[in-house]
């Protein structure tokens, strides 16, 4: 009989599975596989942001040692080869449809980003190949480029697509624009905040990578890709480009270097390998050199703001206006269009009671890369303008930041709440989760560390943020009426095998999150069977009947789900033979972690004699039950979760270099139920470090003409060990109404939280600078010149 | 072409490489070890880290020809050939001081140098600073800087066994 050791289950921080293979570098990732007979791609890249391409002379490269093939975009073309799809259309104001312009796969007569691949040389060997590329001479006719928003908007700004006027993908609103307008007619204060949230770069440690395979005997193909959502690539990849039914295609997505939503997305390179492959009967593998992933790879945020916030004289929120540009890039990333509208304007009424908001967002291209979904994706951007702007407020009213904050918080007995900009909350407890984190950072206590700061010379500040977030994404047939080309329900099947292991085949994907324990513990808690002996499988469209993929904090909310919904018809199943084996009824058989038992007797079967009886049925109801003992679910959710909590950062500003180290960070976040405290832990770790990184070092940046400055890892800063403090980390758990494990997702919270805190921190550490607003990253060049910039105008 | 013998992980191996094959590119894809990683192409990352001779150095940066003679050991050769893992492998996995794993082989190898240099033990800042060459994307270093701290207890012998003292 399985008994299982209670310290697996739901709430113990069982140490990882996966970690065993990942330590003794026996981790399989996609440019670790090598096939026989295995050619190398390297692809040719754009120089210019905006160009036409006259031709393209690849004679010379073919030529070259062990080059095999050099194709263009004629080519592909030729092949009728599709476009890269996007996965979301949002609607304009009037009704009407946004900007769809094509996005070919290797550029078509025009280039619009540096780093828009144009041609892929194909070799023995990846240097051969690289060569190659180096040798093929394109013929350019540079165009104007429209770096930055504002120059793509400007008369007589460079057309980037044909048939795009002004560059709009979208102009789109949500809201009551009359109710908001009352309530600012009405309201004692007006606050006002203009807010630029920085474009960063995801820089996932694992460069993406593909690998394409054609089998002549059967005529399959198998791309191997670092991915996270592999079914949604064969999806896209099979239906939109290549041209490939299901059945003939598989995508595997093996161990997964980190995503952060970098590799949600279809890349252009996951169907050159695949197509190349099929034309050259070879396996053809890809990998970025990360100069290629800064220039490839979709970047994150990038959104210009204008926000107005309505107050009554006792500082409660009467209304919010926002105005938002949001920069796509040169070309619709796969759910680019989702995140600065649902992810991001449906999060407005952040943790307060605003009774009315308004929220309008231009979506502009750019000759810049493609911009998406980045760790958060939508929501801080929407909790950095909520909780800068609040902080201003509180300086602008004279009310206390913390009380201002109480006085607008929505009621701990107000849920379900339902907010003005579509969303139902179900659970939350946002005084519970700042009074804990206000007691864990000893705000209390500030004053006197900033006394004893400036006693050393240090310019000290602190500063919170109280966020929310949406995720575990999506109810289907909502995300469908706003928009999406998919549903984003979760798929698990629960494999019980004769001897009483259990593989659990999960459409989740994990590239650093854990699955593989996490997931092992929720079998452990409902079935009983040790941790150990369950293996999970996942990223592998030929083995994992479905699924949608891990973002959107969804893997345990979404994911989880269906394997509990899974595991109910397994229990369900083992009853009607445990009742058969005991000939006893149905109804008086009950399962508890790996036993069933004939209620209020002593009549007991184990799992394993239930499975040895459902795979050999000597034994068995063979007329009402098929043997056998797996099952699958899939589950569609009933709402998003909403995780929410509060972060406290506490900085330390060297006046002399203007560098703000931040001292102490205290996150304190509502996660739902808890199943593995340590990967819970690590998890808001790893978000606050990419929050602060956004907060104080990352950037990036492009030159007027469309240059990438930020290209490198030695010029885009990256956070180190010594750039981030201890994270302190709690939970505080309010369990999710609608989901069977109550659980609300962890993966994103930190990178939401804690930007706002770190600028709140840096603007009250220059408090005395008259400081109102500051821009991340707040660098040491930015805040140097604060302070010797006012000193220079306190002595004029 | 030329040839270049070397040990890596106690095994003698000899290949023929290009002049700009790097050591990086012997291990991976002609001895096929690939638990070095490569994430990176400015020396930054430190995914590629492996001891040359005992010294921890990055192999992206190091050309297979200088590495004739040499004594190479990788994160395939760190555990005994029974399973057991290495002190800081161990601590790797108790602290949760990794996530996607990829990272991990370098800023593993790295740490092991690290604590080897220092045997009159690190400070938090210490180690902090000695990850100078090292990036990870996924843990925000916490976990890792503990990690080391508990490893360099028990390379040193001032605690028997890798456990969570304080929690």
């Amino acid at each position: 009989m399985n008994v299982v050791a209670p310290f697996e289950g739901i709430g113990a921080s069982v140490r990882r599975k996966e970690d065993f293979r990942f330590l003794q570098g026996r981790g399989a990732y996609t440019d670790d596989f090598n096939r026989q007979g295995q050619l190398h791609a390297w692809i040719l890249r754009s120089p210019h942001a905006h160009a036409r391409i006259r031709a393209v002379d690849t004679a010379k490269a073919a030529a070259m040692p062990g080059v095999v093939a050099v194709f263009t975009g004629a080519d592909m073309a030729r092949d009728n080869v599709g476009g890269l799809p996007c996965g979301w259309q949002i609607h304009n104001k009037d009704g009407s449809p946004m900007a769809e312009p094509p996005h070919p796969v290797l550029a078509q007569e025009k280039v619009r980003h540096v780093g828009d691949p144009v041609a892929v040389a194909i070799a023995a060997t990846r240097e051969q190949a690289r060569d190659a590329a180096e040798a093929i001479v394109v013929d350019y006719e540079v165009l104007p480029a429209a770096a930055t928003m504002e120059a793509a908007q400007k008369p007589g700004a460079p057309v980037i697509h044909d048939g795009v006027p002004n560059n709009l993908c979208y102009d789109w609103h949500i809201g009551d624009k009359a109710a908001v307008d009352a309530a600012f007619a009405g309201a004692k204060h007006v606050v006002t905040l203009d807010l630029v949230n920085n474009r960063l770069i995801p820089n996932a440690m694992e460069p993406r990578a593909a690998l394409g395979e054609y089998d002549r005997t059967t005529g399959e193909y198998t791309l191997t890709t670092t991915s996270q959502n592999p079914h949604v690539i064969r999806l896209l990849m099979g239906a939109n480009v290549l041209h490939i039914p299901e059945s003939k295609l598989r995508v595997v997505a093996p161990d997964v270097g980190g995503g952060f939503g970098s590799k949600i997305y279809h890349y252009a390179e996951e169907a050159i390998v695949t197509w190349a492959a099929g034309k050259l009967a070879r396996p053809v593998k890809w990998t970025a050199d990360r100069s290629e992933s800064f220039m490839s790879d979709a970047h994150g945020r990038d959104h210009v703001s204008h926000a107005e916030l309505a107050l009554d004289g006792n500082g409660k929120i009467l209304g919010l206006r926002v105005s938002t540009q949001a920069n796509m890039g040169a070309y619709l990333s796969t759910f680019a269009p989702c995140v600065p509208t649902y992810l991001y304007a449906t999060l407005l009424a952040g943790v307060y009671t605003t009774p009315v908001i308004y929220c309008e967002v231009k979506a502009v291209f750019t000759n810049t890369v493609p911009v998406d979904a980045y760790r958060g994706a939508g929501r801080p951007e929407a909790t950095f303008l909520l909780e800068r702007l609040m902080d201003v407020a509180a300086q602008e009213t004279g009310i206390d930041r913390i009380e201002l904050r109480r006085r607008n918080f929505i009621p701990t007995d107000a849920f379900p709440y339902q907010t003005p900009v579509a969303l139902q909350y179900d659970s939350g407890n946002y005084h519970a989760t700042l009074d804990q984190a206000l007691a864990a950072a000893d705000w209390a206590g500030f004053e006197a560390r900033r006394a004893e700061a400036a006693k050393r010379g240090k310019l000290r500040g602190i500063g919170c943020s109280t966020y929310l977030e949406a995720c575990g994404i999506a109810p289907s047939a909502v995300v469908g009426s706003l928009g999406a080309r998919a549903g984003l329900y979760e798929v698990g099947t629960i494999r019980v095998h004769p001897t009483g292991s259990v593989t659990v085949l999960t459409g989740a994907h994990s590239h650093g999150q854990g699955h593989e324990t996490t997931f092992a513990q929720l079998v452990a808690d409902k079935l009983g069977v040790p941790v150990a002996q369950v293996d999970i499988v996942h990223g592998d469209t030929a083995k994992v009947p479905f699924g949608m993929g891990t973002y959107g904090s969804r893997s345990l909310a979404v994911g989880g789900s269906a394997m509990m919904k899974a595991m109910d018809k397994i229990i369900a199943k083992g009853k009607r033979i445990a009742a058969h084996l005991m000939e006893a009824s149905v109804d008086d058989i009950e399962f508890d972690r790996g036993t069933f038992r004939v209620a209020g007797t002593d009549r007991t079967k184990s799992l394993v004699d239930i499975s040895v009886a459902a795979y050999v049925p000597h034994n068995y109801p063979i007329e009402e039950l098929e043997p056998g003992l797996e099952e699958t679910a899939f589950y569609d959710p009933k709402n998003f979760t909403y995780p929410g909590g509060c972060h406290i950062a506490e900085v330390e500003i060297d006046p002399e270099t203007g560098k703000v180290a931040v001292v102490n960070f205290t996150a304190v976040d509502d996660v739902g139920r808890v199943i593995n405290p340590m990967i819970v832990e690590g998890q808001v770790q790893g978000g606050v470090a990419q929050g602060i990184g956004q907060a104080l070092l990352e950037s990036c940046v492009y030159d007027a003409n469309g240059q990438l400055l930020s290209g490198s890892m030695m010029d885009y800063t990256m956070p180190r060990a010594d750039d981030l403090p201890p994270v302190g980390v709690a939970t505080h758990t309010t369990l999710c109404t609608h989901n069977p494990l109550g659980v609300k997702g962890c993966g994103e919270v930190g990178a939401i939280g804690s930007p706002p805190a770190v600028i709140n921190a840096v603007v009250d550490a220059l408090r005395d600078y008259g400081v109102r607003t500051l821009d991340m990253p707040a660098t040491p060049a930015k805040i140097w010149q604060i302070i010797n910039g006012g000193r220079r105008m306190a002595a004029e | 072409m030329p040839q270049v013998t070397l040990t890596v992980n106690g095994q003698s191996h000899t290949a023929e490489v290009e002049g700009r094959t790097l050591l990086v590119e012997l291990l991976r894809e002609k001895l096929r070890l690939t638990g070095t990683h490569v994430g990176c192409d400015t020396s930054q990352c430190g995914a590629c880290v492996v001891h040359v001779n005992g010294e921890s150095v990055k192999s992206c940066t190091t050309l297979a020809v200088m590495c004739d003679g040499a004594s190479v050991t990788t994160i395939e050769g760190l555990a005994k050939p029974d399973g057991t893992l290495h002190p800081m492998q161990e601590a790797f996995r108790e602290y949760h001081a990794l996530q996607c794993g990829f990272c991990t082989p370098g800023m593993v190898m790295s740490a092991i140098d690290l604590v080897q240099k220092n045997p009159q033990g690190l400070t938090e800042q210490q180690i902090r600073e000695g990850l100078e060459g090292n990036l990870c994307r996924c843990t925000g270093y916490h976990n890792i800087v503990k990690a080391i701290a508990a490893a360099a207890e028990v390379m040193h012998g001032r605690r028997s066994e890798i456990a969570r003292a304080a929690e």
